[in-house]
């Protein structure tokens, strides 16, 4: 493998702007290395000639003195984000040869800061899964193994598996990925790597493909809390096509990694303490709290009562919100079509054969508690908890700056694990969907091993629109738990 | 809950996705056990609660009612399964 796949974003840009190296020679690395690592399956589309054109305009653009802030950076794209020109699929068939003749607003700012693209990145179909199991194009497989098992094949966790697989095997120097109720974070932790998402509003939404819009935000996965921040201050910004997204100045996200967490409150929310929950987590996270402590941090035990009701309220807000905004996959505009006798029949045909089965279940549960007769009971129910859940947020940030949590209540588990029980898979978010109900930021950093030798992170949730302080406290767990040494491959 | 196949059916045709009859129980069978998860809601006494609208403490924006794009036809139709004469085209609605 190059050494130059092994360089951070970071330390690939100083190297580009000292003149070591050119985006030409990085493009190179990373597209033999995505040849070499196509067992992984993180790919659904590569696009090693687009990669090549742009990495010869970056570098002609460095010598005219104009380089952004990702100038020459080669990057993933997660399959959700349109791009113009480029095949995007959301992981499912009834999308398969959709060229979107536009560009989403996220990779759109990417291209504008000089970044690279290298292709689009596998992801469970429509975003909907948390083991990448259920994309079209197959599953990843995570670059790590169990150390006691090394030929079972390990989920990369989801949605966003394909760029969180990619970026731990140094397939792309980062990643962009979408988070609903855990989809950066969780596979962030599975894989090794970190995983932020913003604040909801803080990235445009526009050219995304829905799945639940109230709680969709787009963020970053890389292999440093500093790439993340590198990548955020380019992804984030205010979009007058999105109506959710926030007109607010984006700070200097990687000014605030400074290492500087004295008197720092940090929250510890009991709740989180759940039964059952294996010792590796909860010792990793005693760790983790007494990290924070060493760097000058104090810790505050507070309370979130509502969280066992966060999973059951996410299963009916999100369907919903799938419910409709898959609706538009009808077969007329584009995508796939299955002929039938009536148009109605040609609906059914088109969505019965281009949905796989996950996708079917969230939508008919959507389409269950948005009926008449059920809708009060289900959806305004759940509404209601999510003005609950909001609340305890708010209430545990009068007595502390940013929570500490661990990510997801397991290491990865092995492909074909785990599958049978919808209700058991949907458990693997059980620590990041209080978060995103509230639309809260939260960053996973990477921060050891478990006893199968498979990585965990631990996660930090922050106020509204704090980026800063997650981003800060984040860079001193990483620092603290010496990261870079986990690095897969 | 415990939902029914003819229940089931009458989702799937709302939801428009053909479900062979073969499917019907297997999937009544997941979206009873998914509804169970989420009836542990109503433990919960939510009187008085405000249901949550938008997850970002402001109000929608809104924009002038003018046209932003337009003159963008075959960008509109570049993807179209079927089309004819510059529309979209359909199996016959009205006979």
């Amino acid at each position: 493998m190059s050494e130059l796949v092994r360089l951070s974003i970071a330390e690939a840009r100083d190297a580009l702007a000292a003149g070591d190296t050119t985006s030409v020679a990085l493009t190179e690395a990373y597209l033999a290395a995505i040849e070499a690592g196509r067992a992984h399956n993180a790919f659904v589309t590569e696009t090693p000639d687009r990669a090549l054109d742009m990495a010869r305009a970056s570098d002609a653009r460095r010598k005219t003195g104009e380089a952004g802030p990702l100038e020459g950076i080669p990057l993933g794209i997660k399959d959700l984000f349109c791009t113009e020109g480029v095949q995007t699929t959301a992981g499912s068939h009834i999308l398969e040869g959709f060229v979107p003749q536009y560009e989403s607003s996220v990779s759109a700012n990417l291209w504008r800061d000089g970044a690279v693209m290298l292709g689009k990145l596998n992801l469970d179909e429509f975003a909907m899964g948390s083991a990448n199991i259920t994309s079209h194009f197959g599953p990843v497989a995570n670059p790590w193994k169990r150390a006691d098992d090394p030929d079972k094949v390990m989920v990369p966790g989801g949605s966003s598996g394909g760029s969180a697989a990619a970026v731990a095997a140094g397939l792309v120097a980062g990643a962009t990925g979408t988070d609903t109720g855990g989809s950066i974070r969780q596979p962030a932790s599975f894989c090794g790597i970190v995983g932020m998402k913003p604040t909801y509003g803080r990235c445009s939404r526009w050219g995304i493909v829905a799945f639940a819009s109230s709680l969709d935000q787009a963020g970053p996965m890389t292999r440093t809390v500093r790439d993340s921040a590198i990548m955020l201050n380019s992804m984030c910004g205010f979009d007058p096509r999105d109506s959710t997204s926030v007109d607010m100045a984006v700070p200097d996200f990687e000014s605030v990694l400074t290492g500087d967490i004295r008197g720092m409150k940090i929250g510890i929310p009991r709740e989180y303490r759940v039964e059952g929950m294996p010792e590796d987590i909860d010792r990793l996270w005693r760790q983790g709290i007494e990290w924070l402590h060493e760097a000058g941090a104090e810790t505050v035990d507070v309370s979130l009562p509502h969280t066992k009701y966060a999973l059951p309220t996410y299963y009916i807000v999100a369907p919903a919100e799938a419910s409709s905004n898959l609706a538009r996959y009808d077969g007329v505009r584009y995508g796939q079509r299955v002929p039938g006798g009536s148009l109605l029949e040609m609906y059914e045909n088109t969505r019965e054969a281009g949905f796989g089965r996950e996708v079917k279940r969230r939508v008919m549960i959507g389409t269950y508690v948005l009926s008449a007769g059920y809708y009060d009971a289900y959806y305004l129910k759940a509404q209601k908890l999510r003005t609950l859940i909001s609340q305890d947020f708010a209430q545990a940030f009068e007595k502390c700056d940013v929570l500490l949590t661990p990510t997801a209540p397991s290491t990865a588990f092995a492909q074909g694990e785990k599958q049978d029980d919808p209700v058991a898979m949907y458990l693997n978010d059980v620590f990041t969907v209080p978060a995103s109900l509230a639309g809260l930021p939260g960053i996973s950093v990477p921060a050891g091993l478990g006893s199968d030798g498979l990585p965990l992170g631990l996660q930090l949730i922050g106020k509204p629109f704090d980026e800063q302080t997650v981003l800060t406290a984040g860079g001193v767990l990483e620092s603290a738990a010496g990261f870079r040494s986990f690095l897969a491959a | 809950m415990s939902l029914d196949k003819a229940t089931v059916a009458r989702i799937a045709h709302l939801a428009r996705i053909r479900l062979p009859e073969e499917e019907l129980e297997p999937m009544a069978k997941e979206l009873s056990r998914m509804l169970d998860f989420v009836e542990q809601l109503n433990e919960v006494n939510t009187d008085g609660v405000e249901p949550m609208t938008s997850v970002a403490p402001h109000t929608l924006r809104q924009r002038d009612d003018v046209v932003t794009d337009g003159g963008i036809q075959d960008k509109v139709l570049a993807n179209a399964p079927e089309k004819v004469g510059g529309f979209f085209a359909v199996p016959k609605v009205v006979e």
